[in-house]
Parts: C-alpha cells; structure tokens; sequence
C-alpha cells in the first residue's frame, strides 16, 4: 500500500520535472531566437526571458553574452564560445567544425544594464554559496519585483539555512515595498522582516511606512520597535565584545606591570618599550619566513613567540643587573632611570629600523571574520581575547602552582626572611623581573596584529597600563583581570557617547578620581604597616 | 644661627649676582657690541636664553615640590602650558583683524572652524592684566582642586607620580581638541604684538628676556623664603617622614596643597614668559614626556637646592640645542643616558654633590662646637 | 548602650571599650578594654602580636577600629579623627622605631614638635619662626642633647635618637604621651636614666609605656596592663601581674 503511494508520487513527480523541461525548452527556444534580433528591446526581452527560466543553462548563455562570447549563424543558430571550441546555445553540444561567419549578439548600455541585473538575479540559483549569498543581498538591495519568481524557486531549492534567511528577507523586503501585492501578503513580510531586522531593514520600513495601508502600518511600527530593541541589545553585545577585546589587549600589556610593579614593587617606565622589541621580533621573524620559508607563514606568530620572549627578557635582565639593582627602595629614582632606559631603546630601535610603521602580516587563521549572533567579529579581535586569557592563567598557575612562584612571593614579601631560609634571592629578583619582561614581549606579538610596529609603539601603552595595576590593586593579578576588562569595555560604552578622544578622557579621570577614593585599587590588601 | 644655612645663604647671593649679571650683561652685548664682533650676542641668542630661563623657572617651581616635599609631579608640564595657553589667547586676542581672515573678534583658526563666536573661556583674554590673572589662576586653581583631591586621600609617592602623568595626559588630548577652542594640533600661533609692541622687534624681546629673569629672580626669592622658614622645615619633615609629621599635629595635606599651588603658579608663569619669546603654544607642549624631562634638570642640578635645578635646566637645554642641531639622532640616547646616569651616579645632583664635598669641614666644626659645650 | 559613656568614667583621660580591629581575618584588637586616668602612667606589656603597637594604632588615629568606643576627655570620640587632629587634642607618640627627622638638625626637630599653632601659615611667617631658643634649648638640655644641637639627626647613635624622640614629645607638650619600647637598644645605665625621665614627665602628664624590659616596667613603679591575642588578661602592680598564671604561661615564662 504504502508502496505503491511511494511509487505513485515518484510518478507525480517524474512528469512534473518533465513538464518544467518542456516549458523550459519551449521558452528556451523563443528566447535565443531573440538574440539574433537587431532590435535592442527584442534582446533585451531575451536577456529577461533567459533570466526567468533560471536554469545553470541560461546563466551560462547569460555570462557568455555578458562577456561578448555569444553569437549567431548565418542560420539564425545562436553559438556561444567556450575555450576553443563552440557550442550550440540550444543543445548545449560542441559544433565540430566550428561554423564560421559568426555575428555578435548586438548591445547597447541599456541592453548591459538589463544584463547585469539579471545575471544578478540568476546568482541566487548559482553553485558557489557566495555568490548566491551575495545575489540575496543585491535583490534585497534593489527589491525588483520581477526578481520575485526566481527568488521563490530560489528559496524552494536552498539548503543553507543562513542564505535562505538572507533570500527571505530579500522577499519580504519586495513584498513590503511592493504596493501591487496583496495586504496579506505584505503582512506576512513585515513579520518576516521583524524577526532578521537591521539597520537597513529600518530604513526600508520607515520609507515604505507613508504609503502603506493604516493596517500595514500599524504592523510596521510594531516591527520597527521590536527591530530597535534588538539592534539596541547587538550594539551593547558588539560594544561588550569591543570591549573585551580593548580590555585583552590592556591587559596583555599590563600584566606583565603588574608582575614588576604589583608584585616587586618596580616603576618599570621601560615597560613599553619591552612590549614594542617583543612586536619587532615579530617583524623580524616574519621578514627571515617571507624570505627564506614562505611556507611557514602561518606559523610565524608561534615561532614569533617564544623568541619575543626570550628577546624582552635578556632585555629586562640586562636593566636589572646593570641598573635596577642599585636602587631597590628608590621607587622615583627607578622611574627616572627606567624612563631613560626607555627613551635610548625607542631610539635604539628607530635607528636601526627607521622612524616609520613596519608591516607585520595576518596568518591565514587571524584574518577573516567569524558570526556571532548576527555580529561580524575580525577573528583577530577574538584571538586576542582567547590569547590573553591563556597568558594570564599561565601566569596564574605560574605563581600559584610552581615552586618559582613561591619563591617569587616570598622574596617580595619579605626579602631578608627568603634570604635567610636561603632563596637566592638576586637571582628571583632577575627572574621576576624577566618575566614581567618577557610577557610583555609576548604581549608585543599580540599588538603587532592591530596595532602599528613603529619606535613609539610602546608609549602607547604605557599610561594605559599603569592604569589598569594601580585601578585593580595593585600586588593582585586577579586584580589586574577585573581592571583590564573593566577599563575595556567601559571606554568601549563610553565611545559612542562621548567620541574616542574624549571617552578616553573621562576614563583618565575617573581613575583619577577612583585612586583617591581607594588609593590602593579596586583589591587592596588591608594590613598593619603597610605604609613606606 | 647655624654655619649651614650660612653656606646657604652664600650660595644664594652667588645665585643672585649672577643671574643679576645675566640680566644685564646679555642685553648690553646685544645692544652696544656691533654684529659681527665676537661680544655680540645676536637677538635669536637672546631669546633662546630667555627660553632658557622659563625652562628653569619650571625647574624650580618642581624642586620646590619634589625637592622639599617629596612630591614627584610628572605633570607639571600641563601647569607650564596652561600659563602658556593663557598668554597665547591674550596674544591671539591681540591680533584682532590682521589675520589672514580679517576677522576683528575671532582668530584664524575659529573663522576656519566655523565658528560663529568667540567661546566663553575666551571672554576678557584681550584685557592684559585679566590675562596675567589667568596665568596664575588656572595653573594654581587646577594644582590646587587636584591636589586638594590627591593628598586628602593620602596619594603619594609613585602613585601621585602616575595620577599627574595621567592628568597632563588627558589635558594633551584634550586640548588636540578642535572643539575644544584652543585651536586643537596647530595650538596658537602668529602672534603679532604683546601690549603695543612687536613680538618681532628686538626691543621687545630683549625685555621679555630681561622680565624672565627678574621672574626668575622674584619665583627663587619666594621659594626660598618659604623652604627656609619654619614652612619648609615642615615640609622637609614630610619629604622625609610624612607619618611622623602627622604625629606631631601637622595637617600634611595643608602644606602639601599651598606648595603644589605655588608651584604650579610658578610653573605657570613660566609658560606665560615662554610662549611669546618661541612664539608658539600647541598641545604638544603637555606631552608627558616633556614633564619627565623637566624632572631631570631638577635631578641634574640637585634637587633640594632651589639653584641646582636652575643650573640643570641651562645646562641640559644649552645640551639639547647644540646636540639636536650637530647630532640629532644622538640627542634621545644622550638624554636617556643623562635619565640613567644621574640617578645611579650623580642622585644629590652638581650642587648637592658641590655643597657636600664644601661642608666637609662643617663636620669638623660641628664636632669642635660639640667640644666647647 | 556602650556608645554612650556613663558619668562617672567622663572623668577618665583616655576610655576604650570593646575595641575590636582585623586585618584580613587576623584579629589584632578582640575586645580591648582600658581606661586611663588624668596625669595617670600605665605600663602595657604582652608578648609580640599581642596588639599592643595596634592599640596605639586606634589611639592616634592611623586604624580605625571594626566596632568599639574610644573616649577622650570623656567626651571626645577619636575614632572619627584623624593624626594631625588627634595630635592637636594632645596625644603624642613615640613610636617602636625611633622616627626622628633624620636630615634636620637636631634644633629643627625639636622646634617642628614645640606646642604652638601648626597651620601652613603661622610656619610660614608666623609663630613658629619666632619660637623662643630658651625654651628650646631648655628641653635639650633636659635630654642631654644640648651639646649635638646643630647636628643632623641622622648622624645620632640609636640612644640618642630615643632621647631626641623623648625631647619631641616633651615640647609637644601632650596631655597624654604614647611611649612604644622607648629603651629599646640601650644600655642598662641608659634605660635607667630614660626610666627616671619618663618619671619626671609622668609628673604632670599621663603617659602609656610599652616596654618587654621588665626591669624597666618595674622601674617605672606604675600599673600594668598586660594584653594578650588583642585583649586584656591582667592588670594591677607590677607584682600581681608578675605572679599572675596566664601571665607567666604566656609571656613571662616559667
């Protein structure tokens, strides 16, 4: 029983599909016959005729005329070229021999304009899911109503859910604007367009708005209202996401303060200036690939790393040994004397590598973007964010898991005690100091990705991440965590509001203003005799 | 009296005979030794000394903080270019319809930015003596609100370090500002005359730099009267041991505040005196780095020792003129070595490190006097 | 019904009850009692992390107690004061480490201390620049020092460090004096003279000593006070608390 339905609608089916051939060809004959016209309107009907089958045969006829490889016999026999050889336009078979006396399909710019529309139309039945895509949004674009048959087939035959709500939109958006339709229709479409509004479907609505019927316009405020509230909520997801991603950033930058200054008590103004070698190894790294290994593009931010490590570091433990170590106590005298290990290293680098922003490339997988609930993020953006967080729990597992950390905070906690249960503590200092060092180069390949490699690029930096130690607290590095985001996404939300410049602005204040409410940070460790 | 403040005291009229010296030997080979004699001080050189001087009032007003009470402003720059941008609004106002846009009331770049009129903090700038106001109201009033802020709260040490480099900070950006009103990157400029007189002539400028002495002459009187008075003992007390200060009854705050305001009025008058002898303000000039720098002239001179940051800021500069024209490149590194140098060899400065080798004997005299009693 | 004293204690110098401090869960204050008569001297021993340095800590205003009273003249309440305010009702300190300023003269310190106005102004041309050197010179003779007057207070030995400090306090003129370990590093013939000098002050002010130097406490022939884990575990003479069990178990010793 249940076969024999199965069999009958195999049935129904086989001469439908059969009955669509022979409507289509029967078109298809008519339609070729008008190419060979030496009218404009009659090939121009055509262009439109091929256009509505919609079939891959008539997108290939379509592309041919487009680029001036159609043409007919003497026979009134259209012909297109296709490599060498020449095909028959009806039957699609090669033409052994290739007939001669070939007369090109005549075009004017009127003729050109159908054709492009409608080879733009025809992409929505195109192999490659972007250009079908990118057709959605063209016909959304231009909201044509003869586009609607094929967009209907279209939509019938997609499978890609996220191009089938592009087409979709695409035809309510036709449907909404299109005063011919049925109300009900139009309805329909206003729902539709409710549910995957942006911006530009706003706009749509508001301008459709004065010309639609009272019932219309009655669904159309109530979409525009439910458009704005999710267009409200994306811009805080997209300010949060910002957010996080400026706030990774600071706190890739600071973290490796908050290691010198938060834990031993270092004004390291030199700090910068480890970020910025750690962001020309990476130069460096990616000139020695692009020259010598191209294969390994991808790769040179992995190699980049540990050598940008290793390079800040030596960096560090030479301004520990030859300078630092005379003057643990004298907090000012350090940051002079930092602020002018700074300057000769900014211009250390300028002279070798001139004043001028270096090019550091993308890997393949940082470039592009990613979708996030209706949101294009750069994966550069998110790959900040996902880096950060490995370095800071490294960090973290650093000091609190090894036995390096323990000695790390004993010594800064009481140096003659750790001296005495015999930590050998010239060489932690060196080491911490290395470590703030070199994760501040780490954080140097980071910034290489969105920020430009030039002398000054740690400078950049440097106000930002003292900032962030001394608003978490300063000695706390969970601190740091919550002052890096905090102060990102803050200065994100700020943004719109008040302008980049004076965003940043405020935010300088109210930390300002937030250190003399808490001196000590958002963290601070409450004790007796804290004080210097 | 004892025999240090005697030492004191000969260092301050040496000070003051030389500077008096300056004063009227630069001017005098200027206008009576003819061009081209090797006495001849030419006009720009003058000028270039009267910067000179503004730079050491600056110094000065930074040793007074950081020197006597421990406070490392890294943001005294932005009270030097306040003074600055107070003097340069008089100077635009003073233009009146000779810009390139003839507009009586608006300067250039407001009839270039559309500006419809004059915005208000620009109100009473053609009035000379309300400008002069401003010079020491807006530096003073801005140290005096922040400090008020910052040392109730008890910030100090590095952290006040890094609030006052935030705070010249957010002022550079501020004023990169075109909506600002203060002209926003190119800053103010073209400055014709200043009280009837061409800021070009050479009479002029031999006054300015006559004036800045005498300013330097009258900021060093006021601060050391005030170190050396009971005022300065106390301040010395909290450089030294601001806890224990507090113990004794001191409300710390209070003279923390009055010297941070002097200061930065001080500091303001200096950019008043700079601006129209370089003849440009813009923002640039509340950079942070140009506030560090002027924290180690204080360190090159001595800090603590009110003439030392004078010498420290003619020397460095007169350095940084000759190398930045013979070497350019080598300038930064001779500066970051000079930042390096001093603080690991040189910390109590030329003149601290002078009057400590002088008092040497001082210490045997103290002993002698120990004996005698 | 602590936070309102009752009358009879208004006549008490200094009057703390129930103070309690913690510092990250640590308690450093549990409860701690302790009334201070006018021109009374009182001896505060207790082994290390008793609270004793704390409790000068509440009294001068550097830490605010978690919950307590603390009454000054019966009336004043010191935990909403800060140092310099405390300070000017008369409550001067001496602290564990001799603090003295160290690149001043030894004049200079004792004039910064001498009871007078102490705003920014009358130091700047004002009283203090006019005090009278007698006065001065008086109390340094009065802790030795006459002879280092001009010298740097940083080129003192440690002895004479304490002693400057002392002679700070004495021109302060406090009507209640906060003494921490005043002893500390020196010699028995020292410690004697100090234990004889903190007399002679007792005489018209009040004073708290703490002090592990039992010889001393016993040379100053006054009540003792002995704290232990933030709170107080005995008081009376010297000789009671010296016998007292708990005393000798946790400080003393047998």
């Amino acid at each position: 029983m249940r076969r024999i339905c199965y069999k009958g609608l195999m049935a129904v089916l086989g001469l439908y599909v059969l009955l669509v051939q022979a409507v289509q060809a029967a078109g298809y004959d008519e339609a070729l016959a008008k190419f060979t016209s030496d009218q404009f309107p009659q090939i121009e009907q055509g262009i439109l005729d091929l256009a509505a089958i919609g079939s891959p045969e008539a997108a290939r006829l379509l592309e041919a005329l487009n680029d001036g490889r159609l043409f007919f016999t003497a026979g009134k026999q259209v012909v297109f070229k296709e490599g060498n050889g020449v095909i028959d336009g009806l039957t699609a078979a090669k033409l052994d021999p290739a007939p001669d006396n070939l007369k090109t399909v005549r075009m004017n710019n009127r003729v050109r304009r159908t054709l492009e529309s409608a080879l733009g139309t025809l992409s929505l039945v195109a192999v490659d899911p972007v250009k079908r895509r990118a057709a959605a949004e063209a016909v959304f674009k231009a909201r044509d109503p003869q586009a609607l048959p094929l967009l209907e087939t279209a939509i019938q035959k997609e499978k890609d859910t996220a191009i089938k709500n592009v087409m979709e939109r695409a035809r309510a958006a036709i449907l909404v604007a299109d005063s011919k339709a049925s109300e009900l229709a139009r309805l329909g479409a206003v729902e539709t367009l409710a549910e995957r509004g942006d911006q530009e479907v706003m706009s749509l609505l508001a301008s459709v708005r004065p010309q639609a019927p009272a019932n219309l316009v009655q669904s159309i405020d109530a979409a525009i209202k439910v458009i704005e509230r999710r267009l409200s909520l994306l811009s805080a997801f997209q300010n949060a996401i910002y957010g996080l991603s400026l706030g990774s950033v600071l706190l890739l930058a600071a973290i490796g303060l908050a290691i010198t200054f938060g834990v031993m008590g270092i004004i390291n103004m030199a700090h910068g200036e480890m970020v910025m070698l750690g962001a020309y190894t990476t130069f460096l790294v990616q000139e020695v690939i692009r020259a010598k290994y191209p294969a390994l593009f991808d790769w040179s931010l992995m190699i980049a790393l540990p050598l940008a490590f290793l390079v800040s570091a030596l960096f560090g433990v030479m301004i520990e040994r030859s300078i630092l170590r005379f003057l643990y106590g004298r907090p000012l005298e350090t940051l002079l004397a930092t602020w002018g290990v700074s300057l000769v290293l900014q211009q250390g680098v300028r002279t070798l590598f001139g004043p001028t922003n270096r090019e550091v490339g993308a890997p393949a997988f940082m470039s592009g973007s990613v979708d996030l609930w209706g949101l294009t993020i750069t994966s550069g953006r998110l790959w900040i964010i996902v880096f950060s967080m490995l370095v800071f729990f490294a960090l973290l597992l650093l000091m609190r898991a090894t036995s390096f950390g323990l000695k790390m905070r004993a010594v800064t906690q009481n140096r003659r005690m750790a001296a005495a249960m015999g930590i050998p503590t010239p060489i932690i200092d060196q080491m911490t100091f290395a470590l703030g060092s070199g994760i501040a180069g780490i954080a140097g390949v980071a910034l290489s990705q969105i920020d430009n490699v030039s002398p000054n690029l740690g400078q950049g930096y440097i106000i930002d991440s003292f900032m962030v130690v001394v608003f978490g607290g300063v000695g706390n590095l969970w601190g740091t965590l919550v002052g890096a985001l905090t102060l990102g996404v803050a200065n994100k939300f700020l943004e719109p509001l008040a302008g980049a410049v004076l965003g940043k602005i405020v935010m300088l204040v109210f930390i300002i203003l937030f250190i003399q409410k808490r001196p000590r940070g958002l963290f601070a460790l409450k004790g007796r005799s804290v004080e210097g | 009296m004892s025999f240090s403040f005697l030492q004191k005291d000969r260092l301050a009229i040496v000070f003051m005979a030389i500077l008096a010296g300056f004063g009227v030997i630069v001017p005098l080979l200027n206008l009576l030794m003819p061009e081209g004699s090797f006495f001849h001080i030419p006009t720009y050189a003058v000028s270039l000394l009267g910067k000179y001087i503004c730079f050491a009032i600056l110094a000065l007003s930074l040793d007074l903080v950081w020197g006597f009470c421990g406070i490392l402003s890294l943001g005294h720059g932005a009270f030097f270019a306040l003074g600055g941008y107070a003097m340069g609004m008089y100077l635009m106002r003073q233009i009146g319809a000779r810009g390139v846009y003839a507009n009586p009331v608006l300067p250039d770049f407001m009839v270039f930015l559309n500006m419809k009129e004059l915005p208000l903090p620009w109100y009473g700038f053609s009035s000379f003596s309300y400008a002069m106001l401003m010079v020491f109201l807006v530096p003073g009033l801005l140290a005096f609100v922040f400090g008020w802020f910052a040392f109730r709260s008890r910030v100090s040490g590095v952290y006040l370090s890094i609030i006052t480099q935030a705070m010249t900070f957010a002022m550079m950006l501020a004023f990169f500002r075109n909506d600002m009103g203060f002209g926003g990157n190119n800053g103010l400029t073209d400055f014709k005359d200043i009280l009837g007189f061409s800021v070009q002539a050479s009479g002029t400028r031999l006054t300015l730099y006559m004036l800045s002495i005498l300013a330097l002459g009258g900021c060093y009187l006021v601060a050391r009267m005030m170190v050396q008075s009971a005022y300065g003992r106390v301040l010395i007390a909290i450089r030294d041991a601001e806890s224990r200060t507090r113990f004794l009854g001191y409300r710390v705050e209070h003279f923390k505040v009055l010297a941070f305001t002097v200061s930065a009025c001080m500091a303001g008058l200096a950019g008043a005196l700079y601006v129209p002898q370089v003849g440009i303000i813009n923002p640039s000039e509340f950079a942070p780095g140009n506030s560090i720098e002027a924290v180690i002239w204080v360190a090159v001179g001595g800090r603590g020792t009110l003439v030392g940051p004078v010498l420290g800021a003619v020397l460095v500069n007169f350095a940084k003129t000759w190398l930045t024209g013979a070497l350019a490149e080598f300038w930064l590194f001779a500066l970051g070595a000079l930042f390096i140098g001093v603080t690991l060899f040189l910390p109590k400065g030329i003149i601290g490190t002078l009057s400590e080798k002088f008092s040497k004997p001082k210490a045997e005299a103290d002993v002698a006097e120990e004996v005698r009693s | 019904m602590n936070h309102m004293a009752p009358a009879e204690l208004t006549q008490a110098l200094l009057y703390m009850d129930g103070v309690c401090v913690s510092f990250d869960g640590f308690r450093a204050l549990n409860t701690l009692s302790l009334v201070i008569g006018p021109g009374e001297m009182r001896a505060i021993i207790g082994p290390n992390g008793a609270g004793k340095t704390t409790m000068m800590d509440v009294m001068t205003g550097k830490t605010r107690p978690d919950t307590g009273v603390v009454l000054y003249e019966g009336k004043i309440d010191l935990t909403t004061l800060d140092e310099a305010s405390i300070a000017e009702l008369g409550i001067g300190r001496k602290f564990q480490k001799p603090t003295v300023f160290e690149s001043q003269t030894v004049f200079d310190n004792i004039l910064l201390a001498m009871a007078g106005p102490r705003t920014a102004f009358s130091c700047l041309w004002g009283w203090r620049n006019h005090v009278d050197h007698a006065e001065i010179h008086h109390i340094l003779e009065t802790v030795g020092l006459i002879g280092h007057r001009d010298r740097l207070a940083a080129n003192l030995s440690h002895g004479q460090k304490q002693w400057l400090e002392i002679g700070m306090l004495l021109a302060q003129d406090p009507k209640l004096l906060l003494v921490d370990e005043p002893v500390a590093g020196m010699t028995d013939a020292e410690t004697e003279q100090t234990a004889q000098l903190l007399k002679s002050i007792a005489r018209d002010h009040a004073v708290i000593v703490v002090e592990h130097d039992m010889a001393f406490v016993r040379a100053l022939e006054c009540r003792v006070t002995c704290l232990h884990e933030g709170s107080v575990l005995a008081e009376g003479h010297i000789d009671a608390v010296s016998r007292d069990e708990r005393v000798i178990e946790v400080y003393l010793g047998r």
